[in-house]
C-alpha cells in the first residue's frame, strides 16, 4: 500500500490552492494513505485548512520558529527525516517545491519525478519534457522512495469537507544557518503577474520599437492582462528579458492570450500551447501562429488593436 | 585561486522544432543543432562578470555528456571560460549522477561559487542544482536573478511566485540562475581561435570515483495532443463578438 506526505504550500498564513491539487494526484495512486505535513512557525490555521481538504488521512504540523519562511535548505532536512515513514512524497511543481523538492530527493538519495501530469501506476507517471513537445512516461525503480512535483495545471483541487486530525510532531534533526530570508516582495505592483496572469497580452518584433509597445499595455490595462513579449522583440532591445514568453522564457497557461505582431518561432509556440484560447494578430496571413490560433485577425496591428481596444469598451 | 565552477549542458537548440521518434523512444535528434542549454549560457555570463569585476581568478566549465559535448565546452572557452572538463557519459546522465560529479569535482576544484542554468531545457527536470547543495550540505539559490557577493556571503534575489524573494547565504554556494540575471555576451571569431589552446580534460565518472544513480526507466515518449487550428476572423468586431461569445471578454 502506498502512503503519501504531501509538503502543504503556504502564505501569509493561508494554504496554496497548489496543496489540494496535489492531494488529487495523490489520490489518483490507488489505495493510497494521504497525509499532509505543514511547516511553520504557528501553523493552526494552515493545518486547520488542510485537514478540510477531502481525502486527508492526517495532518501533520511542525512549529518551529525557523520554519516561519520556506526556507528550502532548513525544510529538507526534516521532510527527509519524516518522509522515513511514507514511499511517496509529493509537493507542488510551483516556485515553492521546485526549489525544495529536488533539495529533498537529493537527500534521500534518489532522483525526482518532476512536473508529474499523471499517475499511471504507484511508480509510474507522465511529465511533459522539452517544454511539452513531448510527453515522458517513466518508471520508478520499484525500490526507490518517490519524490516527485506536480504539476499543478493538470489536477483539479481535491474538494472540502473533510475532517483529518491534526498531529503536532516533532521532527529534531540538525538544521543549517548558512541560508537565511531577507524579504519577498511583489514584482510588479499594479499589473497581473505574467506566471499565473487569467489573461496575458503579448508583442513581437512587429511593434518595431521600444515606444509603440505602449499600444501593448494599453490594450492589456483594458483587459486587465499582464504584459509579455517574443524573444525577437526582447533581443530587439523593445522590453526588458523577464517579459519573454516561450521556452526560454516563461511558460505559461492563461485563458485567454493574445499575440499581437508575433510570427511563432518554436520557441515561442512552446511557452504558449497550454492557453485556453489563442488570438493571433498579424499581417502575414503565412505566420506560424495562425496554425495554433483559435482566432487569427490578418491585417496592421497599429490599427487593429487601438480599433480592439475601443470596441473592448464600449 | 578563486575559482568559480559552470555547469554546461549539450541539449537541442531551443529554435529547433522538436520532434517524436516514430518508435517512441525519445526525440529525434539526429542532424538536429545542438546548443549549451540557455540558462547554462547565463550562469556562464554571470561567471565571467564576477571575473571581470576581479572577484574571481578562474572559470571552469564542466558539461557531462557525450565525446560531442566538447563543442559546446569550447564554445563556453570561447565567451571566456579559463578550462574545461567534459566527464564523458554516453547517453543522459540522471540528475543524481550529474549532482554527483559535481560533488566530487568540487572536492578537487574547491570552488566558492558552483553556478548551474535552473533547469535544462530538454529534460526539463530542474532537479541537479538543488541535488548538488543538499549533497554538498551549502546554500542554494534557485531561479536566481540577481547575485550581489560579499567576504564570505552573497545576497540574492529568486524569482518565486509571489515576485520576488531575498536570500542571504554562506559561501560558499550553489546558484541555479534565471533569464532575467543577465544577458550572455556573443562570441567572436577570434576568441573561437584561442579558445582552441585552452585546456579541455576529458575523463569518466569511473576515473571520478562516482557511481551513476540508479536512474527512471523511459517507458514511452509520444507527442503531445495537437491543438485544433482555429478560424481566422475578418476584422474586429467579429472577433470581439467571438471572443464575447466564448465569454472570455
Amino acid at each position: 500500500m502506498s502512503t503519501v506526505l504531501v509538503i502543504a504550500e503556504h502564505l501569509g498564513g493561508k494554504l496554496n490552492p497548489s496543496t489540494a491539487k496535489c492531494v488529487t494526484c495523490a489520490a489518483t495512486i490507488s489505495g493510497a494513505a494521504i497525509d499532509v505535513v505543514v511547516f511553520a512557525a504557528d501553523g493552526a490555521a494552515v493545518a486547520q485548512e488542510a485537514a478540510s481538504l477531502s481525502g486527508v488521512r492526517a495532518v501533520l504540523r511542525v512549529d518551529k520558529p525557523v520554519n516561519a519562511e520556506p526556507v528550502a535548505a532548513v525544510l529538507a532536512p526534516q521532510i527527509a527525516k519524516l518522509a522515513a515513514d511514507y514511499t511517496h512524497v509529493l509537493g507542488p511543481s510551483t516556485t515553492f517545491g521546485k526549489d525544495l523538492m529536488p533539495r529533498v530527493a537529493g537527500l534521500l538519495g534518489v532522483n525526482q519525478a518532476s512536473d508529474v501530469m499523471a499517475v499511471e501506476g504507484p511508480h509510474r507517471f507522465k511529465r511533459p519534457i522539452y517544454a511539452g513537445n513531448a510527453i515522458l512516461t517513466i518508471d520508478v525503480p520499484p525500490d526507490a522512495k518517490v519524490v516527485a512535483t506536480v504539476r499543478v495545471a493538470s489536477f483539479e483541487a481535491a474538494a472540502t469537507g473533510g475532517n483529518a486530525a491534526v498531529e503536532t510532531v516533532a521532527v529534531d534533526v540538525p538544521l543549517p544557518t548558512h541560508t537565511r530570508f531577507v524579504d519577498r516582495s511583489a514584482a510588479k505592483p499594479g499589473r497581473p503577474d505574467l506566471q499565473s496572469a487569467r489573461r496575458v497580452v503579448s508583442g513581437g518584433r512587429a511593434l518595431g520599437s521600444s515606444e509603440n509597445f505602449k499600444i501593448i499595455y494599453s490594450l492589456a490595462d483594458r483587459l486587465g492582462a499582464a504584459v509579455g513579449a517574443s524573444r525577437a522583440a526582447v533581443d530587439a532591445g523593445y522590453v526588458p528579458n523577464d517579459m519573454q514568453v516561450g521556452q526560454t522564457g516563461k511558460i505559461i497557461a492563461p485563458e485567454l492570450y493574445v499575440a499581437i505582431g508575433i510570427s511563432g518561432a518554436i520557441q515561442h509556440m512552446t511557452g504558449i500551447k497550454d492557453a485556453r484560447t489563442i488570438v493571433a494578430i498579424n499581417k502575414d496571413s503565412e505566420a506560424p501562429i495562425f496554425e495554433i490560433a483559435d482566432f487569427g485577425l490578418v491585417g496592421d496591428l497599429f490599427s487593429i488593436v487601438p480599433e480592439l481596444e475601443k470596441q473592448l469598451g464600449s | 585561486m578563486r575559482r568559480v565552477m559552470v555547469g554546461i549542458k549539450r541539449v537541442v537548440d531551443f529554435n529547433v522544432r522538436v520532434r517524436v521518434r516514430p518508435d517512441n523512444t525519445g526525440v529525434i535528434t539526429d542532424g538536429v543543432k545542438m546548443s549549451i542549454n540557455p540558462f547554462d549560457e547565463i550562469a556562464l555570463e554571470e561567471a565571467l562578470r564576477i571575473k571581470e569585476r576581479g572577484l574571481a581568478d578562474e572559470i571552469l566549465v564542466v558539461s557531462v555528456g557525450p565525446a560531442e559535448a566538447q563543442q559546446q565546452l569550447r564554445t563556453a572557452l570561447a565567451m571566456g571560460a579559463d578550462r574545461a572538463i567534459l566527464v564523458q557519459n554516453a547517453g543522459s546522465a540522471a540528475p543524481l549522477t550529474v549532482a554527483r560529479v559535481f560533488r566530487k569535482l568540487i572536492e578537487r576544484e574547491s570552488p566558492f561559487l558552483v553556478m548551474l542554468g535552473k533547469q535544462a531545457i530538454d529534460d526539463d527536470n530542474a532537479q541537479t542544482p538543488q541535488m548538488l547543495a543538499a549533497l554538498w550540505d551549502r546554500p542554494q539559490a534557485v531561479a536566481c536573478s540577481k547575485l550581489v557577493l560579499a567576504e564570505g556571503k552573497a545576497t540574492v534575489t529568486r524569482e518565486v511566485d509571489a515576485g520576488l524573494e531575498t536570500n542571504e547565504i554562506d559561501l560558499p554556494a550553489v546558484v541555479s540562475v534565471d533569464l532575467r540575471l543577465n544577458e550572455p555576451r556573443y562570441v567572436k571569431l577570434p576568441d573561437i581561435m584561442k579558445a582552441k589552446k585552452k585546456p579541455l580534460d576529458t575523463v569518466t565518472l569511473g576515473d571520478l570515483g562516482v557511481e551513476a544513480a540508479n536512474g527512471f526507466k523511459t517507458v514511452r515518449v509520444e507527442p503531445p495532443p495537437q491543438r485544433q487550428k482555429g478560424i481566422v476572423v475578418k476584422d474586429v468586431s467579429e472577433l470581439v463578438a467571438a471572443l464575447k461569445k466564448k465569454g472570455l471578454v
